[in-house]
């Protein structure tokens, strides 16, 4: 049964955009997998679904096995998200915004509490539990969304640029800190627009462009498709910012 | 989600309200006890004296079912019409309880649960406020406390379909402004229906509001200028109506899902 199984995803906006036009993927479990797309791909749209915060237009979405329509509370129950932007009220102190979330997945204070010291400890905001999120700098910010999204020990981790406007030794650390959580057997489902990070991280990779999905394989097969005879221009970047220049630019 | 579970999810998004409520007190409880303190200033000791005896007992102690009803419809309904709005145009927090398998019918109660606290709460304030000025008369408990708790949950429930739709912070303002504070303040806060000469009487009773008013003051001082068993079917109406609108509208996820 793999993570995550999506066929034939649509997704048209109230407003008449195709954000969407029948998207296909397969994550098998214990993937890292990276998604990839330039700016309004559908990225965000895709995640949007998967977590129950977009609507789809068409297609089955199965989150290790349980359909978003048919069996939603169990889909969502394996998944944690990292969203794109901020989502925290940043009144709230960053322990009880922790503690809070726990409860939304049924997990009791007592239960929630010594989880949420652990887990924000290892993301080295222990220090700060007691503060509303409003004192926090940006980068902790997104180390706290991503201490929400994992204390309720989902399967599946779903992060969407979480080192966006990360400084270069804190992303190198969560680099560290994912790759520590797929060892523990958590499936990790990542966008990024630095590819060179994917490309260190990602087992699979799936390159989302307008909507559809332009590539999609195990990071050795879409390295494989740099061709070295059409490379874009004067600056050279790494391999896979290669290909996915090729695969992406109109 | 277990039923455990969800008494679980369900604690914890009214714990989180009421958290919220308290710390912010300067803006949930002080300004209903200063505007009744007003009220009961101006229209118990300043004009009551003048005024005399309204259905038989003094003008301020009639008043003062009509000024806490003022307060927890006001309260219960700005409570839930705010959280949600809130929650879903500042930064989204909303999305945390989406994202999880707490079904929306537990968000409802969880919201609505929030709207009922603090209007009790209010009620309870204001009526102590009341106490300076006046002794209270309960004719029956039991009445007084169910007609608080329905008021609340009605008012809860509106707040929270009006926090759905709303898209900007005056779509939140519009209706305590332009409809519920004329439908109080015609609803016989201040006076009995029977002093009204015949227009303005039938405009009071097709003002749901006003049985709200006459079933609570029932509780206090046993007369009412309508049945008490139409005060509590208006009650109940409208909490199915607005009960089921929210579970819709929650389960469609209008203005929460794109
Ligand atoms: N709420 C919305 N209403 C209408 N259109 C939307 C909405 N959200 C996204 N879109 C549109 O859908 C398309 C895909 O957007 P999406 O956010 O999924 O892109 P993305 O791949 O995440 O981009 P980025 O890398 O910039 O985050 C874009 O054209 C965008 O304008
Ligand atoms: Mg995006």
């Amino acid at each position: 049964m793999n993570a995550l199984s999506i066929k034939n995803l649509e997704k048209t906006y109230a407003g008449g955009t195709r954000a969407l036009d029948g998207v296909s993927l397969e994550m098998p479990p214990g993937d890292f997998f990276a998604l990839l797309g330039p700016n309004g791909a559908g990225k965000t749209t895709l995640i949007g679904i998967v977590t129950g915060l977009v609507n789809k237009s068409a297609g089955e979405v199965e989150v290790f096995g349980a359909n978003i329509d048919r069996e939603p509370e169990q889909a969502r129950t394996y998944i944690g998200v990292v969203p794109q932007n901020l989502n925290i009220n940043i009144f709230e102190k960053v322990i009880d915004i922790v503690v809070n979330q726990a409860g939304y997945y049924g997990v009791p204070r007592s239960r929630a509490l010594p989880r949420a010291e652990k887990i924000l400890a290892d993301l080295n905001l222990y220090e700060k539990r007691y503060e509303p999120a409003q004192r926090l700098s940006g980068g902790m910010q997104r180390r706290l969304m991503i201490a929400r999204a994992l204390i309720h020990e989902p399967r599946f981790l779903i992060l969407d640029e979480p080192t966006a406007g990360v400084d270069v030794e804190l992303r190198r650390s969560m680099w560290g800190y994912l790759t520590g959580l797929t060892q523990q057997g958590i499936t990790i489902l990542l966008t990024t627009h630095y590819l060179e990070e994917a490309e260190r991280l990602a087992k699979h990779v799936a390159i989302i462009n307008k909507g559809s999905i332009v590539a999609q394989g195990s990071m050795e097969e879409i390295l494989a498709l740099h061709d070295e005879s059409a490379h874009t221009g004067k600056l050279r970047g790494g391999r896979l910012e290669e290909v996915f220049l090729q695969l992406t630019q109109s | 989600m277990t039923p455990y579970e969800q008494w679980i999810s369900f604690y914890t998004i009214v714990r989180k309200d009421i958290v919220r409520i308290f710390r912010i007190w300067p803006q949930t409880f002080l300004p209903s006890i200063v505007t009744s303190t007003l009220y009961f200033l101006i229209f118990g000791s300043f004009l009551g004296s003048r005024i005399g005896n309204v259905s038989g007992v003094p003008y301020v102690m009639f008043v003062v079912p009509g000024l806490v009803m003022l307060s927890v419809v006001m309260n219960s309904y700005a409570n839930t019409s705010f959280t949600m709005f809130a929650s879903k145009f500042f930064a989204r927090s909303i999305d945390e309880i989406l994202v999880s398998p707490t079904p929306p019918w537990i968000l409802v109660a969880g919201f609505v649960s929030g709207g009922i606290i603090r209007g009790l709460i209010i009620g309870a304030l204001v009526l102590g406020v009341s106490l300076f000025f006046t002794h209270l008369i309960i004719f029956n408990l039991a009445v007084i406390i169910l007609f608080l708790i329905l008021t609340s949950l009605v008012f809860s429930l509106g707040g929270l379909v009006n926090g759905v739709y709303a898209t900007s912070i005056d779509g939140i303002n519009i209706i305590p402004t332009f409809i519920l504070t004329p439908l109080l303040y015609l609803g016989g806060v201040f006076y009995s229906v029977t002093s009204l000469p015949g227009a303005w009487g039938i405009v009071t009773q097709i003002d749901p509001i006003f049985y709200i008013i006459n079933g609570f003051r029932y509780g206090f001082l046993g007369l009412s200028d309508a049945p008490l068993s139409v005060c509590f079917g208006v009650l109940l109406f409208f909490a199915a109506v607005l009960a089921a609108m929210n579970w819709y509208l929650l389960k469609k996820g209008f203005g929460l899902r794109q």
